[in-house]
């Protein structure tokens, strides 16, 4: 990565253009043509350094929901309970977390209901108490990362 | 509640836009639709919230962010909004969220920062805690070295009813 991608990604997590020839008109505001901007995006999605280059969503507003959960997993039982919990096509994110508390996740779901329903089946699942966050108030942030 | 061709562009480009000189003009071929319709739908989307934005979405770690810690506070419901809103404003915290106390899990505001390593992260931590503070209340640092899983909150297929509908 030199300092030219470090700056299409920092120019490009503010937004990208909704018109006909959008790559267009980022190459000229970075200085760039338009085919080199392009070649640029594939190389850094080829190399994992972008997960995505499209639209992100507000899951509430289309109708689905999200949860932060948790559980507290047993040393012994760690890779099982992971497997278990990975399984569920529900389970956007899961990170393991120094604390009693060592696996956190995030579920989204079409609709508010399957929240619950997911929930009462990792419990079942897993035979484990599964503690439940979800967002009251959100704070919002600059979600911009420098590269 | 979303139109069936909203709903049809979405699904379309929830993996991405493709990397060619005229994208929307290629979401349109692949939804029967004309560039200018897809155009006007997805300002529309846009403008409505429904997409927060277009544009990259990075991974953390390749980009050399580390370390992430979720640190969690039990803060008096008098104060959260305030303390929510001062929080927010670091570039360092990546999220900030009120949510409800747990049975043995008292804790009311979260957030997530992310930082180069442990020894930067603790650092934004304590010029945090400081300038919001915060050092009276209960505090958890959940640090986190391992991630399973990362999916985009992928927008989910329609049924083949509404499909059809």
């Amino acid at each position: 990565m030199d300092e030219i991608d470090k700056h299409l990604i920092n120019t490009l997590q503010h937004g990208f253009p909704i018109c006909a020839s959008p790559y267009q008109q980022v190459a000229t505001q970075l200085g760039l043509t338009e085919q080199a901007l392009l070649d640029r995006l594939k190389a850094l999605l080829a190399n994992g350094t972008l997960t995505r280059f499209g639209p992100l969503y507000h899951a509430e507003r289309m109708g689905g929901a999200l949860t932060l959960a948790a559980v507290k997993a047993p040393e012994q039982r760690y890779d099982e309970i992971t497997t278990i919990i990975n399984s569920f096509t529900e389970v956007a994110h899961n990170y393991a977390r120094s604390h009693e508390l060592n696996m956190w996740f995030v579920l989204a779901t079409e609709t508010p209901e399957q929240i619950q329903q997911t929930l009462s089946s990792i419990a079942q699942k897993t035979g484990l108490t599964v503690y439940n966050m979800p967002k009251i108030t959100e704070y919002f942030v600059n979600l911009k990362l420098e590269a | 509640m979303l139109e069936e061709k909203d709903r049809q562009l979405l699904e379309q480009i929830q993996q991405g836009l493709p990397i060619c000189p005229r994208p929307y003009l290629e979401i349109g071929r692949l939804c029967n639709m004309p560039e200018a319709e897809v155009l006007e739908r997805l300002s529309k989307l846009k403008q409505q919230g429904l997409i927060k934005r277009m544009g990259v979405i990075v991974k953390h770690r390749q980009l050399g962010y580390r370390a992430n810690a979720m640190v969690v506070w039990n803060v008096p419901d008098s104060l959260i909004k305030q303390l929510g809103g001062h929080i927010s404003q670091f570039s360092f915290v990546t999220l900030c969220y009120q949510r409800p106390r747990q049975p043995e899990w008292p804790y009311n505001l979260y957030c997530m920062i992310h930082g180069k390593d442990q020894t930067t992260v603790l650092t934004q931590l304590a010029q945090l805690v400081e300038a919001c503070g915060l050092d009276s209340f209960d505090q958890q640092i959940l640090f986190s070295n391992r991630c399973f899983k990362q999916r985009g909150a992928i927008y989910q297929k329609p049924k083949p009813t509404l499909a059809d509908g």
